[in-house]
């Protein structure tokens, strides 16, 4: 059960022993709804240490719950124990009317979503507070917006065509050229790739600060990071060339996508359709499998979030039995905010929004790398490292699937409620 | 949020103030005009079933289509009517009478038994069969001095849940 709502405590979830080992036990057939049935199970493991219990012990808290104020579960009293089956042993105060009408705590908590709900809080993207509205500051702010505009904009514009000039005068021929020769081939499209993504962050004045030691390339290691904005991409692309698994964009992105990234290795996926998880997951363990292949980045958030949140992640990438080498990346509010909020604007107007503001600046931490522990599942795995994550860059927890943005919960996840 | 409460007079707050019996200070109701515009995504006024469907905490909850039926297309000066009943200052007969309309679905003004089942069976769903839920709810009723015929009404409601010490509210998030 969700546990997000500031009016309830996290530890009052439900103790119907009996609904829970359901949960254990029902393996639906659609992998989103396991997903979220396994996000359920795992918010109630993180919650009650306790995943399944007797039901006579269960009982007995449902007594003394009905004995305590009416905040814990009294609209699911369990009706088993007052059915005459003979077979609980213990005596317990009878059910009574006005607990089986009081269904205040499912009001409260549905009355709850409407006011706040933590999921959109998560994609709530909050522009910086305007400071223009005195005398002297708003022609300062105005002569701020011809500076940017009129000079810093232009000059930009031309940093990036310039990179783009050289990246493809060198990559056109090294890419068609070198068709023989892979070894250098790669190593060169390689270096271009990092060259053209440094132009990139230099045309947005990037002030992008790196901790920790640079991603290495070995086999059997994948890289995750929260995911703000697909500049994401281009920020960690710049010190290292990775290969990405996005979602296949249209427009000039996605022209980039088959072209340029295609030779970093590159693997795409489209998120509506529901096949496509298996040839996505079979082409991830086969790039991993390769020594030479460049090291794979994977964002298990699947979606972009505001930088002040972090989303479930996608057990996908936790399940390949590689190494997760964690990256955390945290972006400075101060000029501009960096979270791409693709229901609001398109990426290209995304971009001309970065161009016209003074820096971005962020903090990138590349944290120590983790493997699965014994007896730990993947979900687990993946919840452990978005704790090390968000730990690491300020952002806190929601138990939600970032997907929700684009499709409603399963019914499943209604029933467990 | 602070654009929003640009498009909201003095007036407007005191009028829905007034709507809703002054259970909320002006901040909350700034703060929750912010909040439904939010929700009404396309503008139009009032925010649309789909709208409140897209909250994944208001979808998963079991009585939502209830709730849905109550609340869908309502508009502004109505939603803060709504979640008045949640407000700590709403007094207890208010949020009874609340409950009471969640279960009287006819608006006949009479709880009956089916009515009762029903929102037994969103609450719990598959996790116990139909005769039980019949069992228990005939057992429970008959203890209280009810037979499974009777139908209740709102002062039958007060007297049960008057003194159970019911709590329902839902604190508005003020910046």
């Amino acid at each position: 059960m969700g546990c997000v709502n500031g009016a309830l405590n996290c530890n009052n979830v439900s103790n119907n022993s009996s609904s829970r080992s359901r949960v254990e036990t029902v393996s639906p057939a659609k992998n989103k709804s396991s997903r979220i049935s396994h996000n359920l199970s795992l918010s109630s493991i993180l919650t009650n240490n306790n995943p399944v219990q007797q039901p006579s012990s269960t009982s007995k808290m449902n007594t003394r719950d009905l004995k305590s104020s009416s905040e814990l579960d009294l609209d699911r009293p369990n009706p088993e124990d007052y059915l005459p089956t003979g077979s609980i042993p213990e005596p317990h105060p009878k059910l009574r009317l006005s607990d089986l009408l009081d269904i205040s705590l499912a009001l409260t908590e549905a009355a709850g979503a409407i006011v706040d709900d933590s999921f959109t809080r998560c994609f709530k993207s909050n522009p910086p507070e305007p400071w223009n509205w005195n005398v002297y500051l708003f022609p300062l702010w105005c002569c701020g917006v011809v500076i940017r505009y009129g000079i810093l904009f232009p000059v930009r514009v031309l940093v990036l065509t310039i990179g783009w000039i050289i990246f493809l005068s060198c990559y056109i021929p090294v890419h068609f050229l070198l068709k023989g020769n892979e070894k250098l081939r790669k190593k060169l499209e390689r270096c271009l790739v990092e060259l053209i993504c440094s132009f990139f962050v230099a045309s947005w004045t990037g002030v992008v600060k790196y901790h920790g030691p640079r991603p290495s390339r070995r086999p059997h290691q994948v890289f995750v990071a929260n995911h703000t904005s697909m500049i994401d991409f281009i920020i960690l692309e710049q010190m290292t060339a990775f290969a990405v698994i996005m979602q296949k964009h249209p427009g000039w992105v996605g022209l980039l996508q088959s072209t340029i990234l295609e030779s970093v290795g590159c693997i795409w996926f489209n998120r509506t359709e529901s096949k496509d998880r298996e040839i996505v997951a079979k082409k991830l363990r086969a790039h991993v499998q390769g020594a030479d292949n460049n090291p794979l980045l994977i964002f298990p958030e699947g979606t972009c979030v505001n930088n002040h949140y972090t989303v479930m992640f996608k057990k996908g990438a936790f399940e390949l039995g590689c190494t997760v080498c964690p990256i955390a990346i945290k972006y400075n509010k101060i000029f501009v905010d960096a979270f791409w909020n693709s229901r609001k604007q398109s990426f290209s107007m995304h971009l001309l929004q970065l161009m016209t503001s003074w820096a971005v600046v962020c903090d990138v931490w590349y944290l120590e790398p983790q493997t699965l522990r014994p007896g730990e599942t993947p979900i687990e795995f993946a919840e452990r490292v978005r704790d090390i994550i968000a730990a690491r860059a300020g952002l806190k927890k929601v138990p939600w699937d970032g997907y929700l943005k684009y499709s409603r919960p399963s019914p499943k996840f209604t029933e467990r409620k | 949020m602070g654009n929003t409460s640009s498009l909201l007079t003095q007036y407007d707050i005191e009028e829905v103030q007034q709507y809703c019996n002054h259970t909320f200070s002006q901040q909350e109701i700034v703060a929750l005009y912010g909040r439904f515009c939010q929700l009404d995504r396309n503008g139009g006024g009032f925010v649309s079933a789909d709208e409140f469907m897209s909250l994944p905490e208001f979808a998963v909850n079991p009585l939502s289509k209830r709730l849905l039926r109550m609340v869908n297309g309502l508009n502004f000066k109505e939603f803060v009517g709504f979640l008045s009943n949640f407000s700590p200052r709403a007094s207890l007969q208010q949020k009874i009478e609340f409950i009471f309309k969640i279960y009287d679905v006819d608006c006949h003004g009479r709880v009956t038994f089916d009515n009762m089942l029903d929102i037994m069976r969103d609450l719990t769903g598959q996790y116990i069969s139909e005769q039980q839920r019949q069992q228990v709810l005939t057992l429970v009723l008959e203890d209280a001095g009810y037979t499974k015929d009777s139908s209740l009404v709102l002062s039958d409601f007060m007297k049960i849940l008057g003194n159970s010490g019911l709590k329902m509210e839902v604190e508005i998030p003020v910046d």
